[in-house]
């Protein structure tokens, strides 16, 4: 597709800032090599062998392209929109994540890179980031917070299964933040042979931009795919958003398609009204952490607050640096479900379609169920149901008071 | 001349001391450092995700936000510090986010008048100097920088560019407190940045005892101690400033002399 001068598809700039968002703000250690790392992606971006190797696994190992389903029951019981499903729960790992694992570790090893490291809060990114490890024979660290560990214990056993050495990280408050500085903590020390393979569209220059460019194929299947369906494009987008890589994986290749509309779902928790939330973009501010300018949870001082969701992959205090530009530049709206409107979508998707999505996009399916019954029958929602549920029974019996 | 220009400018290599504000009774142990013999003092701006500290300074900044430290707080140790001591350069060191969440300009207007020389933020390299540099030196504060073994022969006219102050050459790649690099390896990186610029070179990370501070004084600008002088803020708490004082003698004296013994 082109990108016109006025495209919303051409950041961020080669500063890696996506308006005032974005950036480098790493310290000296690590500066030489995320500069090089963007030299070596550039290059692998323009190495047909690459992409073709990226295809390939794509297709044979995760299970891509994924499909596009109609979702006719729960239509009909929401009597609205037409709603259709980017089915990225049935890829390989049960998640989305894998698409971006699948690239990085590829220019892991195109970078010699012989050990890998990674942040989980839920731990599919971390599963997808062992699955890829045990896939090349490489290595494989991951960071999880000591109450993640706990919290998410099939998916710890799920990753040392495949090899993965698992750190519980016991600083700041033991979740996915302060992960995510202990694997900076270790890539500061271990600069000359490891790679860290960062989940979401954030971190700084190049990650965002490069996560963002591995999960488009999800957009760029469900655009394909809906054109051939029904022979036009969804009137709107629907993905839920923690650090926002499956919601970018969608959005992107649609972001110069005027006529559809696209709206991110943040984690409301218990209520935008009080503190227990995860909702940055509407409930958080501008500031700078873990290398990037976003908008954050964070207190008068600048101190990063814990977010609170009943999804453990939406539970971050930050979000990645171009949602917070398409927020500011208004191509994409956003709203915000709480952990009950959340729980309520999951069931209904399990009565309806024989779906039992993640908790990540039951968010997405609860405004999905506010938002369908608002828009003519012939109008398409395309939601992205990026996660299945397996990981979450536990969760969920909990609080729907069920003893396993 | 400036507070830095007279701290380096002194005949001995100076002994740069680091502390995070509100980790005990600050103004104490800020004296404490002063009259022992520290010649630059660096306040630790508090933050609640300190991604390049080890484990002592994590537990500092975690100690001193449990204890409710605010910014207003950090400043006012600061100016207190400044009126106390009238001649003794004091550098804040922290993080972005703390620094511009009230915009650069409003941190830099405050941390003047409470009478900071310099400004050392971990995660502002020199490709986002707009986010605060520009506001500092308007002020005439310092942007100090940190150079690492990865700064290649490249890029360090990059990072000296804009430097003020004194450079900091952390000494090893890796986080805060962890291990020394080796004294041939230090002496060779802080020769290579000297060629390079006039600022003074400070050399931190990982140092510990007076031995090892002697060793670097030989070859360095300046000596900077932090994860040692935290840890004893933690284990000692309120009795933390007779010790503070017992190992920065020790250390000023290993750093003042140690080219005292070479040229004799």
């Amino acid at each position: 597709m082109n990108t016109p001068l006025n495209s919303f598809r051409n950041q961020p700039d080669e500063r890696g800032h996506f308006g005032e968002f974005g950036g480098r703000y790493v310290a000296e250690t690590l500066m030489p090599l995320v500069l090089d790392l963007e030299r070596e992606y550039r290059k692998a971006q323009a190495d047909p062998a690459f992409q073709a190797e990226f295809d390939d696994l794509l297709e044979h190992y995760v299970g891509r392209p994924s499909p596009l389903y109609f979702a006719p029951r729960l239509t009909e019981e929401l009597g609205g929109a037409q709603v259709w499903f980017k089915r990225d729960e049935l890829n390989h790992t049960g998640a989305h994540k894998i698409n971006n694992c699948i690239g990085q570790i590829l220019l892991a090893i195109r970078m010699g890179k012989t050990r890998i490291i990674a942040e989980t809060g839920a731990g599919q990114h971390g599963v997808a980031t062992a699955t890829v490890c045990a896939r090349f024979g490489l290595p494989c660290v991951i960071y999880m917070g000591a109450e993640d560990v706990k919290r998410q214990s099939p998916n710890v056993f799920r990753m040392k299964l495949l090899g993965a050495e698992v750190v519980p990280v016991t600083s700041g408050g033991a979740t996915l933040k302060d992960a995510m500085n202990e694997g900076l903590r270790d890539w500061v020390a271990n600069v000359h042979d490891t790679f860290y393979i960062i989940g979401t569209a954030a971190g700084p220059h190049p990650y965002p931009e490069m996560v963002r460019n591995f999960q488009s194929v999800i957009g760029k299947e469900a655009r394909a795919q809906m054109l051939e369906r029904t022979g036009r494009l969804p009137d709107l987008l629907v993905a839920a958003i923690g650090g926002g890589s499956n919601a970018l994986g969608l959005f992107h290749p649609f972001l110069d398609d005027p006529s559809v509309k696209m709206l991110g779902v943040e984690a409301a928790g218990h209520g935008l009204d009080g503190d227990e939330h995860a909702a940055s973009l509407l409930g958080g501010s501008p500031g700078v952490l873990h290398g990037n300018r976003t908008y954050l949870l964070q207190d008068a001082d600048g101190q990063i607050t814990e977010g609170h969701s009943i999804s453990a992959g939406l539970d971050y205090p930050g979000i990645g640096p171009e949602h917070a530009w398409l927020k500011e530049s208004g191509r994409v709206d956003y709203t915000a479900v709480t952990d009950e409107e959340a729980l309520d979508a999951f069931q209904l998707l399990c009565a309806t379609e024989g779906i039992i999505p993640a908790l990540e996009p039951s968010h997405a399916i609860a405004a999905v169920k506010k938002v369908a019954p608002t828009m003519p029958k012939d109008a398409i929602i395309l939601a992205n149901l990026c996660g299945r549920g397996d990981k979450d029974i536990f969760t969920v019996a909990e609080r729907l008071g069920v003893e396993l | 001349m400036s507070r830095f220009a007279a701290a380096f400018g002194k005949t001995a290599p100076a002994l740069v001391c680091f502390i995070t504000a509100g980790d005990g009774d600050t103004a104490a142990n800020l004296d404490a450092l002063v009259e022992a013999g520290a010649d630059v003092i660096e306040l630790g701006m508090p933050f609640t995700d300190p991604m390049a500290d080890g484990p002592a300074i994590q537990s500092a900044n975690l100690r001193s936000l449990g204890a409710g430290t605010t910014t207003a707080d950090v400043l006012r140790y600061a100016t207190e510090f400044r009126a106390r001591h009238p001649n003794v350069p004091l550098v804040l060191m922290g993080y972005a986010n703390p620094m511009v969440r009230r915009g650069p300009e409003w941190f830099a207007e405050a941390a003047a008048a409470a009478g900071v020389d310099g400004v050392i933020c971990v995660d502002i390299p020199p490709e986002e100097d707009d986010a605060l540099g520009p506001a500092l030196r308007a002020r005439g504060i310092a942007p100090i920088r940190l150079a690492t073994p990865t700064t290649d022969a490249a890029r360090l006219p990059q990072v000296l560019e804009g430097s003020e102050g004194f450079l900091y050459y952390v000494s090893v790649a890796g986080i805060t407190g962890k291990q020394q690099a080796q004294i041939e390896s230090i002496e060779a990186n802080v020769a290579r940045i000297k060629q390079s610029t006039d600022i003074p070179v400070a050399v931190g990370f990982g140092v510990r005892t007076p031995e090892q501070a002697s060793a670097i004084a030989k070859v360095a600008d300046g000596v900077v101690v932090g994860s040692a002088l935290v840890e004893i803020c933690g284990e000692y708490g309120a009795e933390a400033p007779a010790k503070l004082k017992e190992l920065t003698s020790a250390l000023a004296h290993a750093v003042h002399t140690a080219r005292q013994e070479h040229v004799a």
